[in-house]
């Protein structure tokens, strides 16, 4: 009942807001599509595999990085190119780090994810040349399945066909997490969380399953970076500075941490909340703040869990 | 008869206390040995090296044969040696089907297995589905493993590991935390239900020196770490001076 109800509101609003809503919040809608890509594979590891890790805006500036990079440094405009890219260069990366950070857990692994992600907000300033260093690199208007659609504005390219875009792939990653949450991997996932040592016990390599969803994570990551990349027009520094891996942990616990649609529901509030607070307050940070301590108190589900007590659901 | 489990000159050490010295023993087909002795005798430190938690620093562990000492727990328990634990280790947000589900699908190599629905695997389905039965736990298995009660935690937990279809289980303490009166009942159950889903032997470290003479065919008496009895039940407790230097008759020693 409660995910009709969440799916019936989610679909009535991304198929109208092109069309009602301003160009300003339709771009607000791609922002939340990234955001949410990137949070799916953050809910991945921290949700549902209990690792919390404080470096993942590395892997969305990973993400952002290489579309500007292709598209601004080597002359490639595919955004199917970019994203397969962004996937594996973030991938991989994923797969060396992750042979460390797996084999740790609770504040260690938060401890050494955080290191890391400062370690490569370091490398963006060190290696100017590729990465634009302070000021970072200008993202151009990536081809779409081979269109340019050079003949309309910006504007109208974002709200417009990068909007579809966006949404398809959204809808495509989203039944992908789905459907990894309730496999058998998925499960020996939250098994491991739960319980390492008798996960262990059932024949379940633990340090290998935590591996891996590291490296999706950081795919879904960097494919949300992506998408943010091309709707922002920039790739800077900032996206992979800690405090921005701290943001992105505060959306998702916003959401609802372990649900499903703690991503989505998670990247829509904040998205809205901060458009408005933004304009109207100049102490949103504080706004903000108490949230979270508010959303951790009386409702540690996120806004998941409340909209779910709202509809009366079991969850 | 087939020897299913052997522990080879087993040593243990922390530091300078030695938990295990050259511990020995066969475990064959169709047995039920129960470790007893005093605490700190090395009894769960036993279990832990057998099912790979520990590594020795000298000995060796054969399953089936095969010395299995250099293999993680996991690599073991899908051959075939599981185990249970001492305090009750459901997954607290697991249905009973979702937790004995884990084991189903790491024997059959489906840990990694990301693109398919769980409840959609039709053999693990009916292998669940089975498993739970023989541990009278059917109407239980969409309950959330938190909401059961101690007893049928145990018997969960035990279940759990029986989708690895192993043909030895390692049971710590299987009756620990049970109100006395329930502690027979919940026995009967876990050796009728291992028995039917193939389990060939048991070991069990255990306490209750009633359970003991009632259900083990083989009791090995266990003190700082080394084996000072292994003797079949009507012996070692028709000699009151093994059960004394063994289990000790000073109150608080033969519990805890």
């Amino acid at each position: 009942m409660k995910n009709i109800l969440l799916i019936g509101l989610f679909v009535a609003t991304v198929l109208c807001s092109p069309f009602v809503v301003s160009p300003y919040y339709a771009t607000l809608v791609i922002t939340m599509f990234g955001y949410s890509i990137a949070l799916m594979g953050l809910n991945l590891l921290f949700g549902y595999g209990g690792l919390l890790s404080l470096g993942h805006a590395m892997f969305m500036a990973i993400g952002a990085y290489t579309v500007g990079v292709l598209g601004s440094k080597m002359g490639i405009n595919s955004f199917e190119v970019h994203l397969l890219a962004a996937a594996s260069v973030s991938g991989l990366i994923a797969a060396v780090l992750g042979a460390l950070c797996a084999r740790y857990t609770t504040i260690y692994f938060s401890m050494l994810t955080l290191a890391f992600g400062m370690i490569f907000h370091s490398f963006l300033f060190k290696f100017y040349n590729l990465t634009g260093g302070e000021t970072g690199i200008s993202v151009a208007r990536p081809s779409l399945f081979g269109h340019a659609f050079s003949e309309i504005s910006k504007t109208r390219f974002l709200t417009g066909p990068f909007y579809w875009y966006s949404l398809v792939l959204f809808l495509v990653l989203f039944a992908l997490m789905a459907l990894i949450v309730k496999s058998p991997f998925g499960q020996a996932l939250r098994a491991a969380r739960d319980n390492p040592q008798k996960t262990e016990f059932l024949g379940v390599p633990v340090l290998r399953v935590r591996y891996v969803a590291f490296v999706v994570s950081a795919v879904y990551c960097a494919i949300g970076g992506a998408i943010l990349a091309v709707s922002i027009g920039a790739a800077d520094p900032e996206l992979a500075f800690w405090t921005q891996s701290g943001n992105i942990v505060f959306i998702l616990v916003l959401g609802g941490l372990g649900q499903l649609f703690g991503p989505l529901v998670g990247s829509a509030t904040f998205a809205l909340l901060q458009d408005f607070l933004m304009a109207n307050t100049q102490y949103w940070r504080f706004a903000f703040g108490a949230l979270l301590a508010i959303i951790i108190v009386v409702a540690p589900r996120g806004v998941v869990g409340l909209l779910a007590r709202g509809f009366g659901g079991r969850r | 008869m087939e020897m299913l489990l052997r522990a080879r000159d087993l040593t243990k050490r922390y530091g300078t206390f030695v938990a295990l010295n050259n511990v020995s023993f066969d475990v064959t087909k169709g047995e039920v040995v129960a470790v007893v002795g005093p605490n700190g005798a090395g009894k769960t430190t036993l279990v832990n090296t057998l099912a790979g938690l520990h590594v020795p620093d000298a000995g060796d562990v054969l399953f089936e044969g095969r010395s299995v000492v250099t293999l993680p727990p996991a690599a073991r328990a899908r051959r075939g040696l599981a185990r249970s634990f001492q305090l009750v280790s459901v997954y607290p947000s697991f249905t009973v089907s979702e937790m004995v589900a884990v084991g189903a699908f790491s024997r059959r190599g489906r840990t990694f297995n990301m693109l398919r629905p769980a409840s959609w695997f039709e053999p693990e389905r009916s292998e669940i589905a089975s498993v739970v039965e023989a541990f009278g736990l059917s109407h239980r298995l969409d309950t959330l493993c938190s909401a059961l009660s101690q007893g049928e935690k145990k018997l969960a937990d035990i279940a759990s590991a029986m989708t690895l279809r192993p043909r030895l289980i390692l049971l710590d303490e299987p009756t620990s935390g049970i109100a006395s009166s329930d502690k027979h009942r919940i026995m009967e159950r876990l050796l009728a239900a291992t028995e039917s889903l193939g389990v060939e032997s048991l070991v069990l470290v255990e306490h209750d020196m009633e359970l003991i003479a009632r259900y083990a065919t083989r009791v090995i008496g266990l003190r700082a770490g080394e084996i000072v009895a292994d003797l079949p039940p009507s012996q070692f407790f028709g000699d009151p001076d093994v059960i004394e230097s063994i289990v000790g008759k000073v109150p608080g020693h033969a519990h805890g």
